[in-house]
């Protein structure tokens, strides 16, 4: 059984087609790089894949399951998480609380009208597991807004994790990074263990080559190679995608 | 930190003994009314402050509640029954107002509030076989309360503390709880929340129903203070003052909606004795308050004396330790 | 016959008037984003400076349409100052810009109180428009034509404005995008203060061309301003074509409801925008969702 099977998935806004019939399939454990030019479609693809956008056509498959139909804020529910590739954390509030609201989202418990939410020590708890992978423990009490742009790519991470998914999405997770951030990064990404299954949109090559065991290549919303390191790297038509010949 | 909790037990017990050392039965009656519009504002803080949503026109609502008991009153019933009738009805219209409302946010939602808002007000109105149109209707009595009447203006005030002082209560609890985290987050990262598994607009709708229900009680105090209602009370100008003490005061906290009714509540009933344009004055007060303390009084007050502690610290400490002083 | 026709002229005069109030509240939301509460005001306070002109209350009387472009300089100016002074600390603090605007239009409307005083004033209507003008057997009133015709004429100058000028081209720009619009180099800080003094006019040009209709007295911003709201929310934000054809509709519904249905006269106000929100939140013709 894949991970993750996208079938077929078409997406259009007026006459633009941003994702002509994507084909995707993703095993599980699988570490899948998508990179592609800017305007091919990937955040788009993420986007049809978490829900937040309905497809044309087609379908797709969580670990089996048809999740097509089913509403976006389902999905994390069933194994699916996802990272951002603008920022979009809770400025206010300190790190830990960013990720309890993570764990908070898949408990019951966020219906309780009632109870301290800092007396939920098991979010805590968890909340600052998930801290402790990604190196932020100990300033899980800072406020977010006092902390650099790698922090905050970090504690996206942190908060994906502490979701405990299945399927792991990362959109540009090393976008505006300096080379030490990136290195903090690359390491939790690695760390993350084969339960896990992650596919990646990233730009930058060093790094993203590093991680990828399948590369999807996408230009226009299509899939245009597909395949391992070496196949994408040789393949002639990668290079006329990038450089235009 | 223990400065605030001094000031809010100072606070606390000068609410407590008010009747004993205010000065005649005029300024208690202003004291109830800062109380009732504190909860009212407070209901709306739970939607602009806490949801952000701002709803203009939230004096619907307060007026259904405060129409219903009047009317139920002079059908003939009981105080209990009409108090009864008046929530139900106002927590019936919010389910109303939020299923309809709901469907937008940011200006559109308080669009479709001022809409709604205005078509109750028309309503009052017009339906006068139920309102009695411009007239009115009118309390003739206000409840009475373990043996002691309503009518009575101390008796009215305490009543009226007792119930600010459980809605604060509530509000404490609920902006703790994890519900009102989720909340605050949708505020923040609508589409954050979305993506993390939350149901955003169910969140929405239940933040609407305690609004709903602080709104009514609120309503319901009201018409026995003034034992009379009329389509006034339900106009634009009463939903955008509502909405004026929530974010003068500061919008999501809790003490911000009791501190912007005071302010509103003392201009119009107290420093309109003295000035005569107390109009004009209130809407300067909101001007400086934007230039000066954009957050809100609460909170600005709260900045304030954070920075002026942090200067006497600064200034009491000999320079070799002044390194360790900066925050 | 007569009745309809009336009721009809009237109605496409009061129009106009909404058209000439709302069409700067839509530029100004549309383009910067601020529900501009203070908008009635701005309408009421430019009825007042020309009625004072008009009548002669400084001691000189002054022709109709010179007081007009007195008043509406007057109010753009103010306009002006209040965006540099105030609106512009606020930036997408929506609840701010709230409070600073009713926090205004407070201190206007009891300004208004203090200066003119609690009766209504009449405004004379300009002595070459007080008669009337005859199609065959129809007659009309020369000055609800007239402000038709202004109407007609601002819209047509608005359109080119925007259509056919630099400035135009940088306002529909930052309506469709700011952000992109200042990484393109719009100075859009001083394009704000252009565009909420030009609002700012517009209603208080509307307000004294209404004066010889609706007179001018206190409370006049709080019956406008929902109007110009109900305007824009029908015709879309930053939708010049919106605001017309939305005046319009406003201008039939609230003269024939007030004539037909006087006792449902709110419900026919405020349903239609009560529907389109809920159906078309962007409005007839607005770009987006607001």
């Amino acid at each position: 059984m894949s991970a993750l099977t996208v079938n077929n998935l078409c997406k259009s806004f007026g006459g633009l087609h941003v994702t002509t019939n994507v084909n995707l399939n993703v095993e599980p454990g699988e570490r899948r790089l998508i990179i592609g030019p800017n305007g091919a479609g990937k955040t788009t693809l993420f986007n049809l894949i978490t829900g937040e956008i309905t497809p044309d056509s087609g379908s797709i498959h969580l670990f089996g399951d048809d999740i097509t139909k089913t509403p976006s804020r389902r999905r994390p529910h069933l194994g699916m998480a996802r990272t951002y590739q603008i920022i979009t954390l809770f400025p206010r509030d300190s790190i830990i609380h960013n990720v309890s609201l993570a764990l908070l989202g898949l408990s019951p418990a966020r219906w309780n009208p009632i109870t301290d939410m800092k007396r939920q020590g098991n979010l805590i708890e968890r909340g600052l597991a998930a801290l402790e992978r990604v190196g932020l423990a100990d300033i899980a009490e800072r406020p977010l807004a006092q902390t650099s742009y790698g922090e905050r790519r970090r504690v996206e991470i942190a908060m994906a994790l502490a979701q405990n998914p299945k399927l792991l999405l990362l959109d540009e997770p090393f976008a505006g990074l300096s080379i030490d951030e990136r290195q903090d990064v690359q390491k939790c990404l690695m760390a993350i263990p084969r339960d896990v299954t992650m596919v990646m949109i990233e730009h930058n090559m060093d790094v993203a080559l590093e991680f990828a065991e399948r590369i999807t290549l996408l230009h226009f919303g299509e899939v245009i190679v597909e395949g391992n390191r070496a196949e994408v790297v040789d393949n002639p038509r990668t290079r006329e995608v990038y450089l235009g010949h | 930190m223990s400065a605030r909790l001094i000031a809010l037990g100072i606070v606390f017990v000068a609410l407590l003994t008010l009747p004993y050392w205010m000065f005649g039965v005029y300024y208690v009656n202003v004291a109830s009314q800062i109380l009732f519009y504190a909860i009212f504002a407070l209901g709306l803080n739970v939607l602009v402050g806490y949801g952000g949503l701002v709803s203009l026109g939230h004096a619907g609502l307060f007026g259904i509640s405060a129409y219903a008991t009047g009317y139920m009153l002079q059908l003939g019933y009981g105080h209990p029954t009409a108090i009864l009738v008046a929530l139900i009805m106002g927590l019936a219209s919010m389910v109303i107002y939020a299923v309809l409302s709901l469907r937008s946010t940011g200006i559109g939602f308080i669009m479709i509030t001022l809409a709604l808002g205005e078509i109750l007000w028309g309503l009052a109105y017009r339906w006068i076989s139920v309102t009695g149109g411009d007239n009115g209707i009118n309390v003739p009595s206000r409840p009475t309360l373990l043996g002691s009447s309503m009518s009575n203006a101390t008796t009215f005030y305490y009543t009226t503390l007792l119930v600010f002082l459980i809605s604060v209560g509530l509000m404490w609890v609920f902006v703790r709880s994890p519900f009102g985290a989720a909340l605050r987050g949708t505020r923040d990262q609508p589409r954050r929340m979305n993506a993390l598994g939350y149901h955003v607009w169910a969140i929405r709708f239940w933040a609407c129903m305690f609004s709903g229900l602080l709104t009514a009680v609120s309503g319901i105090l009201f018409v026995y203070y003034t034992q009379f209602i009329s389509p006034q009370t339900l106009s634009l100008t009463s939903s955008a003052e509502v909405l004026l003490m929530v974010i003068s005061g500061g919008p999501g906290t809790l003490l911000g909606p009791f501190v912007g009714a005071g302010l509103v509540v003392v201009v119009k009933n107290v420093v309109s004795a003295f000035i005569e344009r107390w109009n004009f004055l209130l809407g300067a007060i909101f001007v400086a308050i934007v230039i000066l303390m954009p957050e809100g009084l609460v909170p600005g007050t709260a900045r304030l004396w954070r920075s002026l502690w942090r200067k006497r610290a600064h200034a009491v400490t000999p320079p070799a330790a002044k390194t360790e002083a900066s925050s | 016959m007569s009745f309809w026709l009336v009721l009809t002229v009237n109605s496409v005069t009061f129009g106009g008037l909404l058209f000439l109030l709302s069409a700067g509240f839509s530029l100004i939301f549309g383009l910067m984003r601020i529900p501009n509460l203070t908008h009635g005001s701005l309408f009421m306070v430019g009825a007042y400076v020309g009625a004072t002109f008009v009548v002669g209350m400084l001691g000189f009387a002054l022709n109709f349409w010179l007081a007009a472009i007195l008043a509406t300089l007057t109010v753009a100016a103010l306009g002006a100052l209040a965006e540099r002074l105030l609106l512009r600390r606020l930036p997408g603090d929506q609840l701010a810009q709230v409070l600073v605007t009713l926090g205004l239009s407070f201190m206007a409307a009891d300004f208004c109180l203090m200066v003119w005083g609690g009766d209504p004033l009449s405004v004379a209507t300009p002595d070459s428009l007080t008669g009337f003008v005859r199609f065959g057997t129809v007659v009309f009133p020369a000055y609800r034509l007239a402000i038709i015709a202004l109407a007609v004429v601002v819209a047509i100058g608005l359109w080119l404005l925007l259509d056919r000028t630099r400035l135009g081209a940088m306002i529909r720009a930052g309506v469709d995008d700011p952000d992109m619009a200042r990484v393109v180099g719009i100075r859009v800080s001083q394009l704000f203060t252009i565009v909420f003094a030009l609002g700012a006019g517009l209603a208080a040009f509307a307000g004294i061309t209404g004066g010889p209709i609706l007179s001018v007295y206190p409370g006049l911003d709080q019956d406008m301003l929902p109007l110009a709201l109900v305007v824009v929310i029908l015709g879309g934000s930053g939708s010049l074509l919106g605001s017309f054809v939305g005046s319009i509709i406003v201008g039939f519904i609230y003269n024939f409801g007030q004539a037909l249905l006087p006792e449902l006269a709110y419900f026919v106000l405020f349903m239609p925008m009560l529907l389109v929100l809920l159906l078309r939140p962007q409005g007839l013709f607005g770009r987006h969702v607001p």
